[in-house]
């Protein structure tokens, strides 16, 4: 979203305006919701909220919304957070009083650290109740107060049409975040007058700062006298839909980029400018490319710890520019030479003109080499005959890649095989992986693809999860059955909770506590929930097993029984500069349980 | 440093909880906080102290620009401005000691404002350190109960105000946008 495109929404949305019409509490959350442009809500009813599902049957009859039930409340967040990064439209979900919010908050949580829109409605007791311990209450504002952007709670129907209409605003304008609306039953049976075209008066939500042309002027200016630029692209990039200036930018210039985990595909990881993800799993030429540029032009990202490493040894030869839409993000963890705040969507066209076409040749070429360094240790070329699970995830894309003419989107859960994920997927555009990157929520792959696929049933949805993440919301599975939606699964099985047992073999003497992990025979869980499945654990069974699963309509779940202790190479350790980096075994070398040490 | 800075908000349910919880949650060492009403209707007014140096207070400042109830943040610090502390302290008399309390009290210009056989209240308005200072001297009479305001600030010389008047921020949202009542507060400057 950027500010004209809200603005241009907005008036459509402003001539789509019937008449006030008096209607119920419960009816108007409907109303609000289809002048939204809102088809799909994820969902799970209960007492509290009952009379709102109750008002959603003509609805669903008339085919204006479509509820999707979830098996637990939590992944009702992750569906929307799903739907939302997919679409880049404000994902729905809705839960009753108690259990039902406080089971919403891990989705909301993740929804806020990625600034992802979300509305969530809950129910809550009848307003003479509030306060009395009733059955099923919880404190809900207090409880999503620091996980929202922002949240109501309503008491009165006549506020009900006005709220409903903030909150989609303050959800999408600006960075995006979850808002929560908390509406008392009593209030959703209450009859009031809806209308929806309230004009948004909130003076103190700046959602879209102006930028300052003095900034973007001395912004060019050092741009433009850099030896050793290198872009740092986050997920502003993706939310703003400014992949293609950035790749302008890029080429004029000749900046080469580096990209947060968010921002992945920001440019085609097949440019020769892209330097794929930094930080903490990073490439080495990523990550010395960061210490050694002399300009550092941060895009939409907001120097987390991941990408920095230690931050008082962060970029230190480099002037820092920080274009931003969150005043907040400015000067909180890196403070910038220059500041450029405003709309990527303004100020990246913006500075287009300003800077001149340059080349920088030496600095290129020092990339050159130092990716030639990361090439000759690459895990794809040692140990073919084990199941090693960047091969697994570099077939993915093979086998992905053939597929050209669907939109493919990697949805990944957290640990491991999302860095492995980051690492060996190659990809094309931003928004093609969608991952919980700030809040790392283990159990988020399964879910987010089904919000995403419910957005898009053509699209080539891939879930790929660890054993660990998957088995924490693996209820969702019967969802795929229920809507009849063909997500891909991958599981990526190695029998540890891996990327902790990584920490624990190299910070913790391989004192392997409390993460060796017991699964279930997920090819025949998934046969329980009628999918078909297979089971994979040779190298030679990759190629033909993707083939399958592609071949086979609606979903199909696969179980990579990988090589036990592998580990994500390389590796900054927490506490340590991006460049002090454990870098990958030479080829040869075995992990694992014969236990290359890392050389630092 | 100890920093003033001064916050205006919509006066909503929960605005206050708001924004101490993310202050406590981004882990701000907040000295002092005090809430009231401002000149305008609807419109809160908070004097906080923070603790911290030139990062912390412009953090503080920026994030609670983005809580959406606050309409305006102001860091006063480096203003003219005038720095108030109200402080009401039950000290244990006798009749010996009355007098010389009653005494300190005067040259403090501060107000016995509650009298009884054995104790007396004495109502002090200052900047903190004129506060600590008599606090200091009654102290060895025993104080029996004390209760401080906090810091409340306001900046010396003229200001243009720039605050919309919330009575009518609460009508123009509760009204559509066709019936001229946005325009009409923005004619008459919304003060």
């Amino acid at each position: 979203m950027t500010r004209s495109k809200a603005t241009q929404m907005n008036e459509q949305r402003q001539s789509l305006n019937s008449t006030p019409r008096e209607m119920t509490g419960a009816t108007m959350v409907w109303e609000a919701l289809v002048a939204e442009g809102i088809d799909v809500v994820f969902g799970h009813p209960g007492g509290a909220i009952l009379p709102t599902y109750d008002a959603m049957a003509p609805f669903e009859a008339s085919g204006a919304i479509h509820h999707v039930l979830v098996r637990h409340e939590q992944c009702a967040g992750h569906m929307a957070d799903g739907y939302a990064r997919a679409t880049g439209r404000v994902g729905v979900c809705i839960a009753t009083s108690g259990p039902g919010a406080t089971n919403l908050v891990t989705g909301l949580a993740t929804a806020q650290m990625d600034s992802i829109p979300i509305v969530a409605i809950t129910g809550q007791v009848p307003t003479n109740l509030l306060g009395t311990d009733a059955f099923q209450e919880s404190d809900v504002i207090g409880v999503t107060q620091p996980v929202c952007k922002h949240n109501y709670l309503v008491t009165d129907v006549n506020e009900l049409p006005l709220i409903l209409k903030e909150a989609f605003y303050i959800a999408r304008e600006g960075r995006p975040g979850p808002v929560l609306i908390d509406i008392c039953k009593d209030v959703q049976n209450a009859k009031g007058i809806f209308r929806y075209d309230f004009e948004i008066d909130l003076p103190g939500f700046e959602p879209w700062p102006s930028y300052d042309l003095g900034s973007l002027l001395d912004a060019a200016q050092i741009i433009n006298a850099a030896e050793r630029p290198l872009i740092m692209a986050g997920h502003g990039v993706k939310l703003a839909g400014m992949s293609k200036e950035l790749l302008e930018l890029v080429e004029k210039a000749e900046i080469p980029v580096v990209t947060t985990l968010l921002g992945t595909g920001d440019i085609p990881e097949t440019h020769p400018l892209s330097l794929g993800m930094g930080g903490m799993h990073g490439e080495a030429f990523a990550n010395k490319a960061v210490q050694s540029c002399d300009v550092l032009i941060a895009m939409g990202m907001r120097f987390d710890d991941r990408i920095t490493g230690r931050l008082d040894k962060f970029a230190k030869q480099a002037k820092i520019i920080h274009f931003e839409l969150d005043k907040a993000e400015v000067g909180k963890n890196v403070i910038p030479t220059v500041a450029v705040i405003g709309d990527l969507g303004e100020t990246l066209p913006a500075i287009l003109p300003l800077i001149s076409e340059r080349r920088h040749q030496n600095w290129t070429q020092l990339l050159q080499e130092w990716k030639g360094d990361t090439a000759a240790t690459d895990i794809l070329n040692y140990e073919v005959d084990e199941l090693l699970p960047p091969y697994v995830i570099r077939q993915l894309w093979h086998a992905t890649n053939t597929a050209k003419q669907q939109r493919v989107l990697v949805v990944t859960d957290v640990g491991q095989h999302q860095m492995w994920e980051s690492q060996y997927f190659i990809h094309e555009k931003a928004g093609q992986l969608l991952t919980s990157g700030g809040l790392g929520t283990m159990g988020f792959a399964l879910p987010a693809a089904i919000g995403a696929q419910m957005s898009d049933r053509d699209a080539l949805v891939w879930a790929v999860a660890g054993d660990g993440g998957f088995q924490m919301t693996l209820q969702e599975l019967i969802v795929l059955q229920q809507e009849k939606l063909p997500v891909k699964i991958a599981i990526i099985n190695n029998g540890f909770l891996g990327m902790v047992r990584q920490w624990q073999q190299i910070f913790y003497d391989k004192r392997y506590v409390g993460t060796p992990i017991l699964s279930p025979d997920f090819v025949k869980l998934a046969d329980a929930y009628g999918i078909p499945g297979l089971r994979v654990n040779k190298p030679e069974q990759v190629v033909d097993a993707y083939k399958q699963a592609h071949a086979t309509p609606g979903p199909f779940l696969i179980d990579f029984r990988v090589k036990e202790e592998v580990n994500v190479y390389p590796m900054v350790p927490p506490g340590a500069a991006v460049d002090e980096l454990i870098r990958r075994p030479k080829p040869g070398m075995v992990q694992g349980y014969s236990g290359v040490q890392p050389s630092w | 440093m100890k920093y003033t800075l001064v916050a205006w908000m919509r006066d909503k349910p929960g605005v206050l909880s708001r924004v101490s919880g993310m202050l406590r949650r981004r882990n701000f060492n907040i000295d002092s906080l005090q809430v009231s009403h401002s000149e305008t209707p609807g419109i809160s007014r908070m004097t906080f102290v923070v603790d911290g140096d030139e990062r912390v207070v412009d953090q503080v400042v920026k994030q609670m620009n983005k809580v959406v109830d606050v309409t305006r943040v102001e860091d006063i610090s480096d203003q003219p401005t005038i720095l108030r502390e109200l402080a009401l302290i039950r000290v244990r008399t006798t009749s010996a000691t009355r007098s010389e309390i009653m005494q300190f009290a005067e040259i403090y210009r501060a107000q016995i404002v509650d009298i009884s056989p054995d104790s007396l209240v004495v109502q002090i308005v200052g900047a903190e350190d004129k506060v600590n200072s008599l606090i200091d001297l009654l102290d060895r009479f025993g104080i029996e109960e004390m209760v401080r305001t906090g810091r409340v600030a306001l900046a010396r010389g003229m200001r243009e105000s720039s605050h919309k008047a919330a009575s009518s921020v609460w009508k123009a949202r509760s009204t559509p946008n066709h019936n001229g009542n946005r325009s009409e507060r923005e004619k008459t400057g919304g003060v």
